[in-house]
């Protein structure tokens, strides 16, 4: 198989750059809804943590009538393009790096932010310390999007659209192979998905290990 | 790390700004049989326009296309497309190929016959388990359509199984349950996983399974690479495409026959 490579390639730039986005903004997020007390805060922490299961191929299908040409962001020509695939799975990673490095935030300034503002901190100046003791937390947030994003298979299709050499994954791949009667080949891009994703969870235990 | 998103960035970007690249709606039977993959590299050697395939089931290429995501369509279903060209969005049709449809199952009585409809009314009489793909594809059509004639309406029955899926899912799904389906030649030859599947009932006369290419109409979707879009819809119909699309053979079986009559105007 030579179209292997591109194929993982494209599956992790794109997880990767979707991961990066959704850390952009799932962090500062978190830290607003840890740090700060506004109207309609705790409504915002319900719906980040609902929408832990947001369900990809809603996502897509969502993402399919906002890109297409009749649709209300249809000038960008974004669909079945790998710039969608990121939208859409920055989409998905967002709530999950949020919820998960709110948890920490929380924790950490009810711990340490009273005498961090004994001390004369802001909770802007505060931040940074708050986010120094929780790296490896935060890196586990961060590393759980990017198992999210690399695995799932239901909005890159719809809105990637699965063209050869262009936005085919690893997951897209596979579901091609099967329906090809391809088990085989199937089975063995399987494989090479799940020795990605458990080199992730290593990466995330080996990170995360030494701090709850 | 950042130099190395940067280069990502780079490459996604490089990735997605060839100059001529146009978006084919095409359906899961020309592609998953590797008919695309063969013959597209030699029409992207000769004009130098490259082509990005979408395969969808007929009913979902031409709803792509309809909202203006798709340059060119190849489908196989008559009726849809005639609907389709109806309603404005599309402006030219050519058949370019034909194939024909069979029924496959594990062997028993169907086995080497030629009669769609008396095949359904055994299936239907026996309760045999029957796997229909249920996704208005051009194939899910053309099952409906016989039903239709042979006087029988499976739907509700406990044999009738709707999986709403692809030709190779439903292959896959017969070959699990031992039961019949309704498919495509060309995906049935390029199929990996048929186990106890044969070829039943072969040669019946509504059988004939017509590829059409429709140009999109440039006044509804202004979007739309008319004139790449073109070039690729009359090499297909032309001699090169016509060479092309006979010569894929597989297994000693040739999984498409060339087909192009002169250009029809629409609903004729």
């Amino acid at each position: 198989m030579t179209d292997l490579l591109p194929v993982v390639g494209l599956s992790l730039s794109v997880s990767l750059l979707a991961t990066c986005l959704a850390a952009l903004l799932g962090v500062p997020l978190a830290a607003c809804l840890a740090l700060t007390e506004f109207r309609g805060r705790a409504v915002i922490i319900v719906a980040v943590n609902a929408l832990l299961g947001l369900p990809p191929v809603v996502v897509g299908l969502a993402l399919y009538l906002l890109l297409s040409r009749s649709g209300p962001l249809g000038w960008a020509g974004l669909l079945f393009t790998p710039a969608a695939m990121v939208l859409a799975q920055a989409t998905l990673a967002t709530p999950i790096i949020a919820a998960l490095a709110h948890r920490v935030l929380e924790k950490s300034w009810a711990d340490y932010g009273p005498p961090l503002r004994v001390l004369g901190a802001t909770r802007l100046r505060a931040l940074p310390v708050l986010l120094a003791m929780g790296r490896r937390s935060i890196a586990t947030a961060v590393l759980a999007g990017f198992g999210r994003t690399v695995s799932e298979v239901g909005a890159v299709l719809i809105v990637g659209g699965n063209i050869a050499g262009h936005t085919r994954t690893m997951t897209t791949s596979i579901s091609l192979q099967t329906s090809m009667g391809n088990l085989g080949i199937a089975i063995a891009l399987g494989c090479i998905l799940v020795g990605i994703s458990l080199t992730i969870s290593a990466g995330a235990i080996v990170l995360g290990g030494r701090r709850p | 790390m950042i130099r190395l998103l940067c280069v990502m960035l780079l490459g996604l970007w490089a990735a997605t700004s060839h100059a001529e690249t146009i978006t084919l709606a095409s359906t899961t039977s020309v592609d998953n049989s590797g008919l695309l993959a063969k013959i597209l590299p030699v029409f992207t050697r000769q004009t130098g326009i490259e082509v990005k395939v979408i395969a969808q089931g007929t009913g979902q290429a031409l709803a792509t296309a309809a909202n203006g995501d798709a340059d060119l369509v190849l489908v196989h279903d008559p009726d849809a497309v005639a609907a389709f060209i109806a309603a404005g969005h599309g402006i030219l049709r050519r058949e370019i190929a034909w194939n024909d449809f069979l029924f496959v199952g594990p062997k028993s009585g169907l086995a080497g016959t030629h009669d769609a409809l008396a095949a359904l009314r055994t299936i239907a009489a026996n309760g045999t388990i029957f796997v229909s793909r249920g996704d208005k594809s051009g194939t899910d059509a053309a099952e409906k359509r016989l039903w239709k004639k042979a006087g029988i309406d499976p739907v509700g029955q406990p044999w009738y199984r709707d999986i709403g899926g692809g030709m190779g899912a439903a292959l896959n799904a017969a070959a699990a349950m031992d039961a019949v389906t309704f498919t495509d030649r060309g995906t049935w030859i390029a199929f990996n996983n048929k186990r106890n599947l044969i070829a039943l009932v072969e040669g019946d006369a509504g059988f004939i399974n017509r590829y059409d290419v429709i140009q999109m109409n440039p006044e509804r979707h202004p979007n739309v690479k008319t004139a790449s879009a073109r070039v690729l819809a009359e090499w297909l119909a032309g001699a090169d495409g016509q060479r092309e699309i006979g010569a894929m053979v597989l297994g000693g079986e040739q999984l498409f026959h060339p087909d192009a009559a002169s250009p029809l105007p629409q609903g004729s």
